[in-house]
């Protein structure tokens, strides 16, 4: 199975789920020039991620390329019970994108 | 096995997951990209940026939003931010930097479910005011806090 961008740790307690995640990508904002060359590394980051839970979409975040390179997030919502699975995505400006599924613990 | 065969065949398995994960609809990047609002993103100062994004630039000074980062960040490129709103029936949080160039960092949307509750870290480019923007019933809250950095976040 190809290696997934996104690592996720998620916990549920007292119905009430706390997820962390971590992807990998370089989040680049454009606006850095390549040491060696002096030409603008061009504009590579996560514009939006995306949460679901049970059909539903838990958190809808919104990204722009200040967001730091291998980006973490993490959130909380309720109505969870352990063994639930969660599922991530995330689309970058290039047109990438990956999605992980996991189990919260 | 040959070397070569081996890369070949890793190589379609992955291109064949991602290919059936977009074509299965899981995730079409158009109709997600459609959705990210450029012009908040893009916008110069914070008001234009929070009209573009939460749609007001008036917010009310709120002790009910806990914002947690550092008073001095060592690295600009990755400085922790956590938000935590007590406010009810938070819909969305958004982190501006008033001094980065594009001040609105991010975004994020909630469901009906979700905690008024997130962390991430973000990029400065120098010391500024954070700030923490909470939308609830339609109305915009804030709390900020002046991060100093001493290294530039981005790359300058």
């Amino acid at each position: 199975m190809a290696k997934s961008s996104i690592k996720i740790r998620a916990k549920v307690k007292k119905g009430e789920a706390k997820v962390k995640c971590l992807i990998s990508h370089p989040m680049e904002t454009g606006l850095r020039k390549d040491k060696k060359s002096g030409k603008l590394i061009p504009a590579h980051f996560i514009q939006e991620v995306v949460c679901e839970h049970d059909g539903k979409t838990v958190i809808n975040a919104q990204w722009s390329g200040t967001i730091s390179k291998n980006p973490f997030l993490s959130f909380a919502f309720t109505g969870a019970k352990a063994g639930d699975m969660i599922k991530i995505s995330w689309v970058d400006n290039t047109g990438k994108s990956d999605t992980t599924e996991a189990k919260m613990k | 096995m040959n070397q070569n065969r081996r890369v070949l065949l890793k190589g379609t398995f992955a291109a064949g997951a991602t290919g059936i994960a977009i074509s299965a609809g899981l995730l079409t990047p158009k109709a997600v990209l459609a959705a990210w609002p450029k012009a908040a993103f893009e916008a110069k100062d914070t008001n234009a940026a929070l009209e573009a994004s939460l749609g007001s630039s008036s917010t009310t000074e709120s002790s009910d939003i806990k914002l947690k980062a550092p008073d001095i960040a060592e690295n600009g490129a990755v400085v922790p931010i956590t938000v935590t709103s007590d406010i009810a029936n938070t819909e969305a949080i958004s982190i501006i930097v008033a001094k980065n160039a594009t001040p609105l960092s991010a975004t994020f949307n909630l469901g009906a479910n979700t905690n008024g509750f997130v962390s991430t870290r973000i990029k400065m480019g120098k010391t500024s005011d954070v700030t923490a923007v909470v939308k609830a019933g339609g109305k915009l809250y804030s709390t900020s806090k002046n991060v100093k950095v001493t290294i530039g976040g981005c790359g300058g």
